[in-house]
């Protein structure tokens, strides 16, 4: 195919800006001197320190980071133990239960939250009742609800992550020579050695896929987390609220060291699939990462 | 073993508590009053609503096409770039996805505001200087945030990613013999474009409508930070049913229930659309 053309190129380039002014902006003001966000007023390093200080945003990082990597640990495994079940089920059987996977990934986000808080709040609500019931009925206090908080948080985020995993693995075992597994029992593996020493390592690209998906989709969530987590606060909770007053540049600095260490990421996963295609030659040189992504997409 | 779909069961009884009885309890909710009996007065109490959702609707649909005008022609020259090329530039069309959307569309609040970072360089270049001398006017700035614009702006910002990608992976999968059996047989670049491509990448383009359209239309931020509280969307109406200060889960259930309707009616519609052409998708 033909080089694209000027005007090609000067779209590129449009939405280039587009898409890194506003980051850029956030970087610059991350190193300002002043808390104005329009104005420069001179060089410092000040909000980088004052970010590792704030108790606020390091609790809400915190909790951010533990319930992404929870959430995503946990999904990757209950994601590949389903996959595995939908995979050897019945076509009419597989095509209903993908239909039911495929509503939180469809569904609009504020939808998946505000049905869940409804939930969370009207099951906590029956077990206060419950709870005084039999507080009454036995003389003692016995309490079996629950708030909303990190707990309610983290089976919202393992919700919306388990069907990023079954999607990307699904896939991996499709591709997969089902002869493989039969050939390892009859050469004497038991059940399970022939899933952890022959399944596992062929449908691992798909397992480490969707173990990286749902760890960015838990890390990037605010709306879900927005109706499920109660008074915990993960970061995007922290800095909605003080979206409503004012943002610090600590935010600021903190987005940028996160915007380094995914672009470190990015520039590493890429180097390496590129050096993983040259050495296959494969025709369908398209990143795999990529193509992952892209299945979710075909709704 | 005969069994293992049974592995899958786990994951059923898991997705029918956390997805299916949610969203039966906001259509029970929809359904009740506070007291707890049946009643469609929160559909009634709907009605007020009505202009948000032609609102939401409306800009939510600006928001895609715009999207689509940008995003189509993008992935189509993208997809001419060299390989190593188009895998730097994916990258860089995705890593703004790992910025935290909340600090993406408040930088645009610094860009946008009556004393940001726009309107302070057309001051200082004496744009408006020019103006006011020429018109007689007095004005110091150019009203852009808190417009719905600036709500359309946020929404292609945020969402621009989810139609390139989609319409650029189908693009490049396209069998370049294919172009060049058209060519052979007399076809212009524009009859090739028109009888070619464009109907093998229709499925990509279907896809990113609805990635676009869905989360545009039920955003509850965007229109907070960027249109400043003047024009509500859907999502900001359901949120203030919720944790807000307008309390009442049966109605945000109930506007919640036709959102979903409408995603619905969306799909279908694509769906029914692009049949015939799904076999391209699925690989």
């Amino acid at each position: 195919m033909k080089k694209p053309s000027i005007f090609g190129r000067l779209l590129m380039a449009l939405v280039f800006i587009f898409l890194y002014a506003p980051i850029a902006v956030l970087i610059v003001f991350s190193f300002n001197s002043s808390k104005s966000r329009t104005v420069w007023t001179g060089f410092t390093f000040d909000w980088y320190v004052k970010l590792f200080q704030d108790t606020t945003i390091m609790n809400s990082l915190y909790v951010t980071l533990l319930v992404s990597v929870l959430a995503a640990v946990i999904a990757t495994v209950a994601g590949t133990i389903a996959a595995v079940g939908i995979y050897n089920m019945k076509r009419s059987q597989r095509n209903a239960i993908l239909a039911l996977n495929n509503i939180p990934v469809i569904n609009a986000d504020i939808i998946t939250g505000v049905s869940m808080s409804l939930l969370f709040v009207s099951a906590a609500s029956v077990l206060t009742k419950l709870s005084l019931a039999l507080s009454q009925l036995f003389g003692a206090k016995i309490n079996l609800s629950f708030d909303l908080g990190f707990g309610t948080l983290l089976i919202a985020h393992i919700t919306f992550n388990v069907p990023y995993v079954i999607l990307s693995v699904l896939p991996k075992l499709r591709q997969l020579d089902n002869n493989l597994f039969e050939a390892a029992q009859d050469l004497g593996a038991t059940w399970l050695q022939a899933f952890f020493k022959v399944i596992i390592p062929q449908i691992r690209p798909g397992i480490v896929n969707g173990l990286i998906i749902a760890f960015t989709m838990s890390i990037d969530d605010f709306v879900i987390s927005y109706f499920t987590a109660g008074r915990v606060q993960t970061l995007s909770m922290t800095i909605y609220s003080m979206t409503k007053k004012r943002i610090t540049p600590e935010i600021n600095a903190l987005s940028t060291l996160l915007f380094i260490v995914v672009l470190l990421m990015l520039i590493i996963i890429n180097v390496r699939q590129a050096s993983q295609e040259k050495k296959l030659k494969k025709n369908s040189s398209r990143s795999n990462e990529l193509n992952e992504i892209i299945e979710y997409t075909k709704i | 073993m005969r069994r293992r779909y049974l592995a899958a069961v786990p994951h059923v009884i898991w997705m029918a508590v956390f997805v299916v009885v949610p969203l039966i309890l906001v259509v029970i909710y929809a359904f009740t009053s506070a007291t707890g009996g049946f009643t469609l007065e929160n559909f009634k109490n709907m009605g007020s609503y009505m202009n948000v959702f032609v609102r939401s609707l409306w800009l939510a649909f600006l928001a895609t096409i715009i999207c689509l005008l940008i995003g189509y022609p993008l992935s189509y020259v993208l997809s001419k770039e060299g390989p190593g090329m188009q895998r730097v530039f994916i990258m860089l069309i995705m890593l703004p996805m790992w910025i935290n959307f909340l600090l993406r569309t408040y930088a645009w609040m610094s860009i946008l505001e009556n004393t940001g970072l726009i309107n302070r360089l057309l001051s200082s270049l004496g744009i408006f200087n020019l103006i006011n001398r020429i018109f007689g006017t007095n004005i110091t700035y150019i009203p852009l945030i808190n417009t719905q614009g600036a709500v359309v702006l946020g929404m292609v910002y945020n969402y621009l990613p989810f139609m390139v990608l989609p319409i650029y992976s189908v693009i490049v999968k396209i069998d370049p013999s294919l172009i060049e059996a058209a060519q052979d047989l007399g076809a212009g670049s524009f009859t090739v474009f028109r009888r070619v491509i464009l109907p093998l990448s229709l499925p990509g383009v279907l896809s990113g409508i609805t990635m676009v359209f869905v989360p545009a239309v039920s955003t509850f931020i965007i229109s907070k930070l960027l249109g400043g509280g003047t024009s509500i969307l859907l999502g900001d109406l359901i949120e203030m049913q919720f944790l807000g200060n307008a309390y009442n889960p049966h109605l945000g259930s109930a506007i919640s229930l036709i959102m979903m309707i409408i995603i619905m009616i969306c799909m279908y519609v694509m769906n029914k659309f692009g049949e015939g052409e799904e076999q391209a998708v699925i690989m």
